[in-house]
């Protein structure tokens, strides 16, 4: 069996920016193993610097961080550097709250800067089959 | 506040002209409710247009005359409660039995007043009217925000533990996909953390139970004489093979005895927190002072740490429920987010205080106040009972 290492990072690098230290290390361990090399933040002021200093492939933001919008700010800086890099924004605020709000309308994504909005209980099949979609665009 | 709406319903004229020009002028001055309310007054000569009007609403008052020559007085009321329509009714009628004063309020009155009447019974009986439909107001929007409250704590502990279930749940998914590996070595991080989510959640689960109960009033209460001093010593061995693990030295500061009025489990509540924080948030090697002392009326508990501390912005939102001060020096550290409003709500119940003093990367130091709780006669009632 390969290892999850082996092949890490010939897809590209992904910054994950999430407050749940486990949920960093799950997404390190299943994007690995998907073939990226993975770049982690646990605050939204973390995740502004890596912003400002790296060039990722794609992004994935929790919507939640210190304030209970950081991910929408990190959003926008993100967009703002480079429009191109795909952003996923990961949310638990929608199935709690039944504020429903998603990135599949133009009019949605003209203030939502993600091109996709998923829920938080994170299923990993489904986040491999957005990601393969993004990239390919 | 805005004026009252009342709708006089009479079929003479005089009557309507009396009662509209006796209340218009009129203001009720409500001093222990903090309200002094006007009145703006509309008539209606019959039935069917005190209907009408009822309908186009909304009114505050109705002053209902029981005699109408088309439709009587109390199919009036039946059609109020019908229609839903919410306005405090007085009946009023010239023949003031006690038979149609109960059917009246059988029907949903207020009140009533019987025909003739002075100006001064009318303002009597308005500014009664006008007083229980405020106390009712206030009372309603009370529960609305409790509601309110009530909701958004629910929502916010949903999305607490909502959070360690899914890590948990994903963590045995990659178990059962074997994604690190086909022994069970491969996967003992996983396993840590795992379960340390899950006692994660066990203690918030535990600490929301007293929060609630403490909230509810249902939590008994014992107030006997406790020596404090013997329930830090308790709380300390309790902490004590933690502060071992990691080299943390205990510091006591104790009388021989320390008594206090209280309830036994809610002392042990304040110092298994305060301990039990001061160990978590510490360095490795570090040290906590744990203090008490009379001090006039209080009892004063005094622990400090030499953990990561707070900046002051921090502290300042430390007493909130579910807030927990996230940074990369409490990521490993669980906690409900509950154990300081618990606290807080405690020294409320003895009178005191907690306050914190903080420097980021020297220590925090929290110091409670407790009076000597007073046992209420409902207080004492429940405990017998007990």
């Amino acid at each position: 069996m390969t290892s999850a290492k082996d092949n890490a990072g010939t897809r590209g690098t992904i910054l994950v920016v999430d407050d749940d230290f486990d949920l960093l290390e799950q997404f390190r361990i299943k994007l690995e193993q998907m073939g990226f090399e993975v770049r982690t933040a646990e605050t939204q002021r973390e995740g502004e610097k890596m912003i400002d200093a790296m060039d990722p492939d794609l992004a994935i933001f929790d919507l939640m961080l210190e304030t209970p919008d950081g991910g929408f700010a990190l959003c926008h800086r993100m967009k703002k550097k480079n429009p191109e890099t795909p952003v996923i924004l990961v949310t638990g605020v929608a199935a709690e709250t039944g504020i429903t709000f998603g990135a599949s309308t133009e009019e949605m994504r003209s203030w939502i800067k993600a091109d996709v909005v998923m829920d938080k209980a994170i299923r990993y099949d489904q986040l491999e089959r957005e990601i393969d979609r993004l990239l390919k665009d | 506040m805005p004026d009252l709406r009342v709708l006089v319903v009479d079929d003479e004229p005089g009557m309507r002209r009396g009662a509209a020009k006796v209340l218009d002028r009129h203001v009720v001055n409500l001093a222990d409710l903090g309200e002094e309310v006007g009145f703006t007054v509309d008539t209606a000569a019959d039935g069917s247009e005190a209907l009408a009007k009822l309908q186009d609403g909304p009114w505050d008052l109705l002053l209902l005359d029981y005699k109408l020559p088309d439709i009587s007085g109390l199919d009036i009321l039946s059609r109020i409660v019908e229609m839903e329509i919410d306005v405090t009714t007085v009946m009023v009628t010239a023949y003031a039995s006690l038979e149609v004063a109960v059917s009246a309020t059988k029907h949903g009155a207020f009140d009533f007043l019987a025909k003739p009447f002075t100006p001064e019974e009318l303002k009597g009986v308005v500014e009664k009217a006008a007083r229980s439909l405020i106390t009712h107001r206030r009372a309603e929007k009370l529960e609305r925000e409790k509601r309110q409250v009530r909701f958004k704590f629910i929502t916010v502990l949903a999305h607490e533990l909502k959070a360690p279930l899914s890590v948990v749940e994903s963590f045995m998914g990659m178990m059962k996909d074997r994604t690190l590996g086909d022994t069970l070595d491969d996967y003992g991080d996983m396993i840590d953390r795992t379960m340390l989510r899950v006692a994660g959640m066990r203690k918030m689960i535990g600490d929301l139970l007293d929060l609630t109960r403490m909230e509810s009033g249902q939590k008994q209460r014992e107030i006997v004489d406790v020596d404090l001093t013997a329930t830090a010593l308790q709380a300390f061995e309790t902490v004590q093979p933690q502060a071992d693990a990691r080299g943390i030295e205990v510091k006591l500061d104790l009388p021989d005895e320390l008594p206090l009025a209280a309830d036994r489990e809610e002392l042990e509540i304040i110092l298994n927190n305060l301990l039990t924080n001061a160990v978590k948030y510490n360095r490795d090697g570090g040290r906590i002072d744990l203090a008490a002392r009379r001090e006039g009326d209080a009892v004063v508990i005094e622990v400090s740490d030499t953990g990561i501390g707070m900046t002051d912005e921090e502290t300042k939102r430390l007493f909130r429920e579910f807030s927990r001060i996230k940074n990369d020096k409490t990521r490993l550290i669980q906690g409900s987010g509950l154990g300081l409003s618990i606290l807080k709500k405690i020294a409320d119940l003895y009178g005191g205080d907690v306050e914190v003093r903080s420097e980021p990367d020297v220590g925090s130091t929290f110091t409670v106040t407790l009076h000597d709780a007073v046992v209420e006669q409902g207080e004492q009632d429940r405990a017998v009972v007990h």
